[in-house]
């Protein structure tokens, strides 16, 4: 069973032990992203540069042919790294407030 | 059966770490332990002892053996003093919140500077919230008996929590003293096979010490303060266990001569028991002077402490370490056991015997005569340091 995220003192395993191997897989990191990257079509080559650098891993191309790549802004931090690397600059970082 | 042998208190604690089947000993050596792990190591070595004896290059390091040693399911014992003990320090506090059984001897000496190599009790003062159960010998014996305890104590699952048997260094740890050694069966029907909570298993992956999170830190100290705190009755229970077992109890709070008593003076440690000679010295005269032995020092035993002294006026308070800035640490923790309480006695602080400074018998009736004067209407001094040349 999954341990809670917040659970109550007496709800703790032993030591605060994590006792459900591969539980990390649960946790949603992007939560304190300040920033997203957006892709724009036009400019995107798809050549796969952004999915290389990132250093979280989730940027991925769609499963469909020729659908260009996004991240997985469960995990995505709004680095930037991507829209740094870019070839073509067509990644731009949007506020998330916008 | 028992056997009735005169050993140094070191050896002593070595030998019954052999009884009690310790499957790893991890240490450095250092003044005044050496002598345990030193016999320890040649028990190891001769194959008398069938555990795995680490040496590592550093205190810090032994108790981070320790804490994987026992986390993989192993009967883990270490032992330090003073330095080796502030050397430990983060890692004392991490094997505790993981709830990882370790027992240690630690062998008390003053903490430099200046450099001191001799006993007082600034060494595990200063590690006062490490969050170990944490209890004094006055003797060999007792040094052995809480050594052998301390196990059974430590591996209660109710407990599991680590474990530090305090005992004066030199003043036992390197004094040959006749010990009723107890016999391997007998410590084994004690004590049974260690079985964790939980265990480092490669088939049932767990992750120990994770990051605590802000969601998180402050339910995992709450939940470390309640065990520590409830320990309290595994305490009792084990202690009274091992005497049905050894025929010796030992309580978390003693007295000696308390219940007529005037006046009552607080010891912890060794010098409890140069304190019994002048209180009986005392009573010839007819002082009616009494002692609280406080022998449980984590979890603080408030209620025993508070039922020790009842209703008797005036308790002095021996510290065997200072506070710089502040009131010494065993003085504190008493006068907070009774600031709430109606009935409450007055406190005169006393601080005694630091590194390694001698406290003869005169040096108790000192303290005598001040308590009785202030029972007699004096008022209370301030903290006296005991023997100070002014």
């Amino acid at each position: 069973m999954a341990q809670s995220a917040t659970p109550k003192w007496t709800e703790l395993a032993v030591g605060t032990a994590i006792i459900e191997p591969g539980s990390a897989r649960q946790n949603r990191t992007g939560d304190w992203r300040s920033q997203r990257p957006i892709w724009d079509h036009d400019k995107c080559i798809r050549c796969g540069v952004c999915v290389i650098f990132c250093p979280e891993g989730c940027i991925h191309f769609g499963q469909e042919k020729d659908t260009y790549p996004s991240a997985d802004l469960e995990y995505c931090k709004g680095c930037a790294i991507c829209a740094q690397e870019c070839p073509t600059t067509c990644i731009q970082m949007m506020e998330e407030e916008e | 059966m028992e056997k009735r042998i005169g050993l140094e208190a070191s050896i002593a604690v070595a030998e019954v770490v052999g009884l009690c089947d310790a499957d790893v000993i991890s240490a450095y050596p250092i003044t005044p332990q050496t002598h345990i792990v030193e016999h320890l190591s040649e028990m190891v070595a001769d194959g008398e002892l069938q555990a795995a004896f680490v040496p590592v290059e550093s205190e810090h390091s032994a108790m981070s053996v320790c804490c994987g040693t026992v986390a993989a399911g192993a009967r883990t014992f270490t032992a330090t003093s003073s330095q080796g003990l502030a050397l430990m320090h983060e890692i004392l506090f991490i094997v505790s919140a993981l709830r990882l059984p370790v027992v240690m001897a630690v062998a008390n000496r003053s903490l430099s500077g200046p450099i001191s190599i001799w006993n007082d009790h600034s060494d595990v003062m200063a590690e006062r919230d490490i969050g170990w159960v944490q209890i004094f010998a006055e003797n060999a014996q007792e040094a052995l008996d809480l050594t052998i305890w301390g196990f059974r104590l430590a591996e209660d699952q109710r407990v599991s929590l680590p474990v530090a048997v305090n005992f004066d260094g030199f003043i036992l740890t390197h004094t040959i003293e006749p010990v009723l050694m107890p016999d391997r069966e007998s410590v084994q029907a004690f004590l049974p096979a260690f079985e964790p909570l939980m265990r480092l298993d490669v088939d049932q992956p767990i992750t120990m010490g994770p990051v605590g999170i802000p969601d998180i830190y402050t339910e995992a100290k709450k939940a470390h303060q309640e065990v520590l705190t409830q320990s309290y009755g595994p305490i009792v229970e084990t202690l009274d266990a091992f005497a049905k077992s050894f025929g010796r109890q030992y309580l978390p709070v003693e007295t000696y001569c308390a219940d007529d008593a005037e006046v009552l003076l607080l010891t912890m440690g060794a010098l409890g028991e140069t304190a019994m000679t002048a209180v009986d010295q005392r009573r010839e005269k007819g002082d009616k002077i009494g002692l609280v032995r406080l022998r449980l020092w984590r979890p603080f035993p408030f209620d025993d402490l508070i039922r020790a002294v009842g209703k008797v006026p005036v308790l002095g308070v021996m510290d065997r370490a200072i506070s710089p800035g502040g009131p010494s640490p065993v003085a504190s923790e008493v006068k907070a056991t009774f600031y709430q309480q109606e009935q409450r006695p007055k406190v005169v602080e006393f601080t005694v015997g630091l590194g390694g400074r001698d406290t003869p018998l005169s040096d108790f009736d000192g303290m005598f005569d001040t308590l009785l004067a202030v029972h007699r209407g004096g008022e209370i001094p301030k903290p006296t340091i005991i023997g100070l040349r002014e």
